[in-house]
């Protein structure tokens, strides 16, 4: 039995990106591979047509990781929740 | 100070409280915006403030944080409405304090254009035949930081 690369990572969601998933969080376990952010939403995206279709354009996708803005080249070890959106829209 | 609320807020009731007591404070600048009743040519039934709860109020903390870092502010307040709001509704209320205005007028202007390309907020706006519609971000309020980036 081998042990998991990565701690079971809190996913959450929000905007047309949460609706286009179809849930507003998940818990997730990468393979060791998925080392930055953008590896994460490979990965995520390549699981089903429901993640594919809300991560098809990574370019429009922000992140948080613990709830601080992050680039896609983030890494993501050590992270406890990671947050995907839409650029944002308040004010 | 921060905060995220369903409820309305009365602009001059904050004021009043931010200022009772204090005779340091020499300019108090304001900020409403408000929703308005159409987008892109076509009338508005109600707008949905959507936002990341945790994150919201860091993010807000760290941006007014900033603010005190570049001006001398005596108090400064922001606060956004979440939900379901009408046109006309207020939306956000930014109060900037100190001795003299320009710093007050400048930290304003520095909290709206922060709080609009950095604090999790969405729009999502819904039509009068009930369509939904999630509003796009603007290129003008990311070039809106760049005059902050400068010096």
């Amino acid at each position: 039995m081998t042990t998991p690369a990565t701690a079971p990572l809190r996913i959450v969601y929000f905007a047309w990106v949460r609706e286009r998933i179809g849930h507003a969080e998940e818990t997730v376990a990468p393979p060791p591979h998925v080392v930055t952010v953008a590896d994460l939403v490979a990965w995520l995206a390549a699981r089903d047509d429901a993640s594919a279709h809300a991560l098809a354009r990574p370019e429009v996708i922000r992140t948080a990781i613990d709830q601080r803005h992050v680039r896609q080249d983030a890494v993501i070890a050590g992270a406890r929740e990671i947050a995907f959106f839409p650029p944002v829209t308040g004010g | 100070m921060i905060r995220v609320q369903h409820d309305d807020f009365d602009v001059g009731a904050e004021v009043k409280v931010l200022s009772a007591g204090r005779t340091d404070i020499g300019a108090i600048v304001t900020f409403t915006g408000t929703v308005r009743g159409e987008a892109g040519g076509h009338a508005l039934r109600s707008m949905t403030l959507e936002h990341y709860p945790g994150m919201t109020e860091a993010e807000l903390s760290r941006i007014e944080a900033e603010a005190h870092t570049r001006w001398p502010l005596q108090a400064t307040l922001v606060v956004h409405r979440i939900g379901e709001l009408l046109p006309g509704d207020n939306i956000v209320l930014v109060v900037a304090a100190s001795a003299h205005r320009h710093a007050a007028f400048e930290a304003a202007s520095f909290l709206m254009d922060f709080l609009k390309s950095k604090a999790p907020f969405w729009k999502k706006e819904t039509g009068l035949d009930g369509a939904g519609r999630w509003v796009d971000a603007r290129d003008a309020d990311e070039t809106a930081l760049a005059r902050w980036q400068q010096a």
